[in-house]
């Protein structure tokens, strides 16, 4: 073997960490302390009276927009009263495919970078927050609610849970590649502490609770 | 010789006004989250159970670290272990070099910070761009963060806008927040569509699903991670947690106690590289397991950076990130400072008042102040401090640890400083020099307490008023 094969087999051992990651489990091993039990975490029944209410609330106030609506004809009036100049739109929700404008190709996520409007839909909201969850799955792109101007959720009210923690019960041992919680639009206030709505991702985000 | 906390803090303290402002501002989001954490009926109960999951963590942490190593290469993630910062930048750069990568963007992670990770990257001419906006802007400035939640909460937005003028091209004289931020949108999103890999750090791993979650308000993380071709997450050993369903009691407690939000805008959970994509993440331990070995200190390991202790600290508030020297600054800085290196470091447990308010506000509760204290005998007794500072933290160790002594000692002391204020206001107190004594508040903790515990129970999720709010109560915007 010459020497420049074995230098560069010594780097490729020591890049995959072969003699550290002994070293570090080791380690912890020996300095890691008497096992303290794990805790049973509670449910902490959340008080409130209407998780639609407190929803709605929680969400107004960090910057989205909550509508009740009976049915999809509904959410389909509003998102096109209140997106007119919106040149791309893209629904990944059959009901509302009418709305779809412009390109609606998802091979390269680099392609959805003007999409104005993305319409997705979620499983599951949190009270609590005002947080709907989402996975890729139900999104044919990863990046597609975040790299939208605009951004629209469908969420069934029976899907409403109180908690975290019902959230995560309802989640379970779901295998998504990724999945998310989104509450509001993309923000920063790391400017003097001025909240400004728009960071990176969606100046906006409008939930629908249907039913 | 590099400048020590009292130094630096001296520094920062030649502008009274930016003091003052700086003071203000951290102490407004503090009550943001004293409010969030009322709104919890359960706040406490939520704290205890997230402490004893981390007690947990560290008595298991060999076992988690390799349930979720496995569990991670199952999802198809490569997994990489780093032994210290230097092995963690090496691999970093090797995963780069495959890819024939020379420019990435970098979302907020404290570890590649303490690693040093962007000097490293630079040295070997690489191009990394910090996606935060806080971060950006301390980047562009060529300064490090001053705080692990809000990077630049020292700028001031004029400041802002002269950088951007310079930078980005903004016209001069524009410091409106919203026009700036718009501008490096426009910025940082021809970045996120160019650059082929990016970086992100960790604020919980799950042992049991090997996928780890990434919090942010303003979704860079997520703009970098899924339109690359490369993601590459950089955690410390510490981040695990046991289950996914733990993640709950930790996303109710970590943005209430960052900021006040209910939660962060974004909470990603990432699982499995997409098509096409590969991810990587490093484990880095870093003295992690040095610290786990201190009985005294390893409490520390359970911090979930949520800077809470920051905003409430007085001494941060009125010395800056930047004395601490540290890429983690604050009270709980200056414990995890000088098990890194203890030398350099050694100042640090002093920048404290021991007043216990960052103990109070913990998520997780960590006993912050009592492992200050701690610090400051072991570093005496190793001979890293120096004789004055000894003498003088023996007549406290004396008082602290005799409670009738420290009765009068806070009596004696709320009495100084209102009627002969310049015994404690001179020279040679170094933590009040250019800068007039707080007022002392009516009366301590104790004696409130006293006059208060048979009356109605009062929440006492942070709520102790032995320290001094910012004189004025102007809330900025
Ligand atoms: S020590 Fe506690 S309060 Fe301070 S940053 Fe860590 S978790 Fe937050």
């Amino acid at each position: 073997m010459s020497a420049n094969n074995k230098s560069m087999n010594d780097l490729n051992s020591s890049l995959r960490g072969g003699g550290s990651r002994e070293r570090i489990l080791t380690a912890v091993k020996k300095n890691q302390p008497e096992l303290m039990t794990l805790p049973v975490v509670k449910n902490f029944p959340q008080g409130f009276s209407s998780p639609v209410e407190k929803f709605s609330e929680v969400l107004k106030g960090i910057g989205g927009s909550v509508y009740e609506v009976a049915n999809y004809t509904e959410v389909l009036h509003i998102l096109t009263a209140n997106f007119p100049g919106a040149n791309r739109i893209m629904s990944t929700v059959q009901e509302l495919s009418s709305i779809n404008k412009g390109d609606t190709g998802y091979e390269d996520p680099h392609s959805l970078e003007d999409v104005d409007l993305a319409v997705i839909s979620s499983p599951l909201a949190v009270a609590e927050n005002g947080a709907v969850w989402t996975m890729d799955s139900l999104v044919p792109q990863r990046v597609l609610p975040f790299i939208c101007q605009h951004l629209a959720v469908i969420v069934n009210k029976e899907n409403l849970v109180s908690s975290m923690h019902e959230a995560y019960d309802k989640i379970g041992n779901a295998d998504y590649g990724f999945g998310v919680f989104i509450a509001g639009p993309s923000k920063t206030a790391d400017i003097e502490q001025s909240l400004v709505l728009g960071a990176h991702g969606p100046k906006s985000m409008t939930v629908f609770l249907i039913g | 010789m590099k400048k020590d906390h009292a130094a630096l803090a001296d520094k920062f303290n030649q502008d009274e006004p930016r003091v003052d402002w700086h003071d203000e501002t951290l102490w407004w989001i503090r009550q943001k989250r004293d409010k969030a954490a009322f709104g919890i009926p359960e706040w406490e109960e939520l704290r205890e159970t997230a402490s004893r999951i981390k007690f947990n963590v560290l008595s298991n942490l060999s076992q988690y670290l390799e349930q979720f190593e496995k569990a991670a290469l199952d999802n198809g993630v490569q997994v990489h272990w780093a032994a210290d910062g230097e092995e963690h930048n090496r691999i970093v750069h090797s995963i780069l070099q495959k890819h024939g990568v020379d420019r990435l963007v970098k979302s907020k992670s404290m570890l590649t910070e303490e690693c040093h990770l962007n000097e490293y990257l630079q040295e070997h001419g690489v191009e990394v761009i910090d996606t935060d906006l806080g971060e950006r802007i301390v980047q562009l400035a060529k300064e490090p963060p001053s705080h692990i939640v809000l990077p630049c909460i020292h700028w001031k937005k004029e400041e802002i806008g002269e950088l951007f003028h310079q930078h980005l091209g903004t016209p001069k004289g524009n410091a409106d927040p919203q026009y700036l931020t718009n501008a490096a949108r426009l910025h940082l999103r021809e970045k996120f569509l160019t650059r082929k890999l990016a970086i992100t750090g960790v604020n919980f791993a799950v042992a049991e699903t090997g996928e780890m979650v990434v919090c942010t308000n303003e979704g860079n993380a997520d703009m970098g991670a899924h339109l690359a071709d490369v993601h590459i997450a950089c955690m410390g050993i510490e981040k695990i947690i046991p289950q996914r369903k733990h993640l709950g009691v930790f996303l109710r407690l970590l943005a209430r106690s960052a900021t006040g939000q209910p939660i962060t805008t974004y909470s990603s959970h990432f699982k499995k590289p997409r098509k096409g994509q590969e991810m990587h993440i490093v484990l880095v331990d870093n003295g992690r397991s040095r610290q786990l070995g201190r009985p005294e200190f390893r409490n520390s390991l359970k911090c979930i950076r949520c800077g809470a202790c920051f905003n409430t600290c007085p001494v941060y508030r009125r010395s800056g990130g930047h004395s601490y020297h540290n890429a983690v600054a604050g009270p709980i800085g200056a414990i995890l400072a000088p098990n890194l290196d203890m030398k350099k470091n050694a100042d640090l447990p002093f920048a404290s008042t021991l007043c216990g308010s960052c103990s109070n506000v913990c998520p997780v509760k960590i006993d912050i102040h009592d492992q200050l204290y701690k610090w400051r005998q072991v570093l005496v007794k190793d001979g890293y401090v120096s004789s004055a500072k000894a003498a003088s933290m023996k007549a406290m160790a004396a008082t602290l640890s005799n409670p009738a002594l420290f009765k009068i000692a806070g009596k004696l002391g709320r009495w100084t400083i209102k009627h002969a204020p310049f015994v404690v206001n001179n020279g040679l107190n170094p933590w009040f020099k250019n800068r007039e004594m707080p007022e002392p508040p009516k009366e301590s903790f104790r004696e409130w307490y006293q006059k208060n515990r048979s009356g109605t129970p009062q929440p006492s999720a942070g709520r102790e008023p032995q320290y001094k709010e910012p004189s004025k109560s102007k809330i900025p915007h």
